[in-house]
């Protein structure tokens, strides 16, 4: 038993054995206090498909050696002003959420483009710059949505006629057009095929992008920086693809999160959304310095089931303040934590 | 030598006053926006004093705790969070004993220091794991020691820790309100001497004990360990070569600044006289670290003066900029936007110029090297 325990955590990592087992408990929890079971793992499905992109978007940065990206929310941004400008057009449907990626994915291209020189710049201390960098760029667009003069009477205030809302209502626009595009419902959920088969298309672009001449001089730059500089790969170039490539994702993850939710969320919003992404990929087995498509996947079902599970359980138990959150917070900064320490002082 | 510096100082006073003027230009950008924001702001300057005096009150103590960290090479200590949750703690207990006043001030303190101390220690231990990566490592302690704050204020009192206060507690009996009163000890520190100049109270007593701990900072740099910070500040290589034991030193290092930051919460909280229990600490470290680097201070570099400077010129902008963004664009909330931009903006600044210097040296040494 000790042996196997041992082995566990030789092979998964901390995280995931401990994140697995809290996950196995609230599932026996749930069972025991008679609750919809179906209906939790349906949750935890929409959960898994609503958030899918934004992890995946940790995959490209990690391996080109910058680390995870703290500063997704630039990404986001950009994803949700591409959403703006689409209902700003006044498209319905999955034309509106083509568009919406389609103006999303320029915009990103240049915002990771301008950060990627910045972070050139800073090698080593990515996280740190990253993380900061992000909280400043999501408070400068603060002022930004009360600037750009969008007219569109579903997304400005109804008082005063200027300023976007702070959550803009998908209804009627592209609200769900992925999630139930699949149609199927099992006893009354939805399960959302269409969002979870655009995950996996995204998936396996990544994956065939890393198994291409330029995704195996990525992991070169990020495996060991002075190796592949010494054999002729740039450095800095294959790091500024990484990070485009998750702003990129991290753009078509908010839109992809937006459907689902039924909501474009704005202002201070994104500001901690990265730290999300990053401990579902690192539960999923990463680490600050090597990732992968697997990661990505089991860290979201055991990160976003926990979450899923864990509110209605924990609500079952004690109805009082708002502990599943709590929850989150410890499982979320404990493991990144975990992974900081792992990775040891820098040379 | 020092009657050749009075030759040269002439003859060089134009190139003096433009390296004066880059080596405070920070400093002195935010004065002009300070005092572009005042003019702008339409407020009376007797407002605007009173409303700076109090918040350096509030302030100045948990600015001057991250002072300790930066000299000894640990960057700016985002953890002081969890010294201000230490000082809540201490708070919360003399609400639960309901024992005001001076003397529960005093108390508070007291009780305060142990909790700061032993967290101080912790947070220690983590960051002599993480060297090199101590500001996003203390950053995400801070966000996980509110997870366990909030859990064991949620879930445990009243459950394991036996507790029973219905003023404070949760209908249930489990968990604290979200925000509760501090009537029993507000003002007792400021109070304890307070002059009123021309309707602006001057809390005497409060920026006394700011002072004894400037001095204290002061002093703490001319002894051994003083030393031995600035050692370890400079190069913790070279430090460990000379023989300073360098995770004792840091861990002390930690726990000092963490003791400070628990009193200035306790200080922060005692002229504010409400507690929000589960948001009060959380951005205690954003907002100090903002108002050093605003001083003039880097990542690797700080003096008393600046954290002064910089808690005068930050708490400025906070008192006009909603005023400011109001009578500009006639939003105050673009103000508000403005300054937490500036709050963040400033460490972004920071952080990524002192991360870009490092780079620099660090090729130059190789190349020399080569």
């Amino acid at each position: 038993m000790n042996n196997l325990w041992k082995r566990a955590i030789e092979r998964f990592g901390h995280p995931k054995v401990y994140c697995t087992l809290f996950l196995a408990l609230l599932l026996i929890t749930a069972v025991f206090l008679k609750q919809n079971i179906i209906g939790l793992i349906c949750t935890a499905l929409v959960r898994i498909a609503q958030n899918s992109i934004l992890v995946l978007a940790m995959v490209p940065c990690i391996i080109s050696g910058t680390g995870p990206n703290f500063a997704l929310s630039i990404g986001m941004i950009c994803g949700a002003l591409a959403g703006c400008i689409s209902i700003e057009m006044n498209l319905v449907g999955m034309p509106a959420l083509f568009v919406a990626l389609f103006i999303s994915i320029p915009i990103a291209i240049i915002v990771g483009l301008v950060y990627s020189v910045l972070q050139n710049r800073v090698k080593g201390d990515e996280m740190t710059v990253g993380t900061y960098m992000g909280y400043s760029i999501v408070s400068l667009m603060c002022i930004g949505w009360l600037l750009i003069p969008f007219k569109s009477p579903e997304m400005v205030w109804a008082i005063g006629g200027k300023g976007l809302r702070n959550t803009i209502a998908l209804s009627g626009r592209f609200d769900k057009v992925l999630d139930k595009l699949g149609n199927i419902t099992l006893m009354g959920n939805v399960i959302p095929v269409g969002t979870l088969l655009f995950f996996a298309i995204c998936c396996y672009l990544v994956w065939l992008f890393l198994r291409s001449k330029t995704g195996a001089a990525m992991l070169a730059a990020g495996d060991n920086p002075r190796f592949a500089a010494a054999s002729g790969i740039n450095v800095d170039r294959q790091r500024t693809i990484g990070t485009v490539l998750s702003m990129v994702l991290g753009a078509i993850g908010i839109i992809v999160y937006s459907q689902s939710y039924g909501f474009i969320q704005l202002y201070t919003a994104p500001l901690y959304m990265p730290f999300l992404a990053i401990s579902a990929i690192l539960i999923g087995g990463a680490s600050i310095k090597k990732a992968s498509i697997g990661n990505v996947i089991s860290g979201l079902i055991i990160f976003q089931s926990l979450l899923a599970i864990s509110l209605p359980v924990i609500n079952g138990l004690l109805p009082t303040g708002n502990l599943s959150e709590v929850v989150r917070i410890i499982v979320q900064n404990g493991v990144i934590l975990y992974a900081l320490t792992k990775a040891g002082g820098a040379e | 030598m020092n009657a050749e510096v009075k030759i040269e100082n002439p003859k060089h006073s134009k190139l003096n006053f433009i390296s004066l003027l880059s080596k405070y230009s920070v400093p002195i950008l935010f004065m002009l926006l300070c005092l572009g924001g005042a003019m702008v702001s339409g407020l009376t300057p007797k407002h605007i004093i009173g409303d700076v005096i109090l918040r350096l009150d509030r302030n100045l103590f948990l600015v001057l705790a991250l002072l300790i960290p930066v000299w000894a090479g640990m960057g700016l200590n985002f953890a002081i969070v969890i010294g201000a949750i230490a000082g809540q703690i201490g708070l919360i207990i003399i609400k639960f004993m309901d024992f005001g006043g001076v003397p529960g001030l005093a108390l508070a303190l007291f009780l305060a220091t142990p909790f700061a101390i032993i967290f101080g220690y912790g947070v220690g231990k983590l960051l002599n794991k993480t060297k090199g990566r101590e500001m996003i490592t203390s950053l995400i302690l801070g966000y996980f020691a509110n997870g366990v704050y909030q859990l064991v204020f949620l879930l445990f009192v009243g459950t394991i820790i036996p507790a029973n206060n219905p003023a404070i507690m949760l209908p249930g009996g489990i968990g604290l309100k979200n925000a509760f009163d501090l009537d029993l000890i507000k003002y007792a520190m400021d109070n304890i001497l307070a002059f009123n100049v021309m309707g602006v109270k001057i809390p005497v007593f409060t920026f006394i004990l700011v002072a004894l701990l400037c001095i204290f900072l002061k002093f703490i740099v001319k002894t051994k360990l003083g030393q031995n910070f600035r050692a370890l500040g400079q190069d913790i290589h070279i430090a460990d070569v000379s023989g300073i034991n360098v995770d004792r030193t840091r861990i002390i290092a930690m726990i000092i600044s963490t003791v400070l930051a628990a009193w200035g919460q306790i200080i922060f909280l005692q002229n504010i006289g409400t507690i929000q229990t589960y948001t009060a600490h959380e951005q205690a470290g954003m907002f100090a670290a903002a108002a050093l680097v605003i001083g003039g201070a880097t990542v690797t570099k700080a003096t008393i003066g600046q954290a002064i400077v910089g808690t005068l010129l930050f708490h400025t902008l906070f008192t006009v900029s909603p005023n400011a963004g109001k009578n500009l664009f006639g939003d105050a909330q673009i103000g508000e936007y403005f300054r937490s931009f500036i709050a963040y903006g400033v460490i972004a600044m920071s952080l990524f110029l002192h991360a870009w210097q490092k780079n620099v040296a660090a090729r130059n040494k190789e190349k020399l090297e080569q």
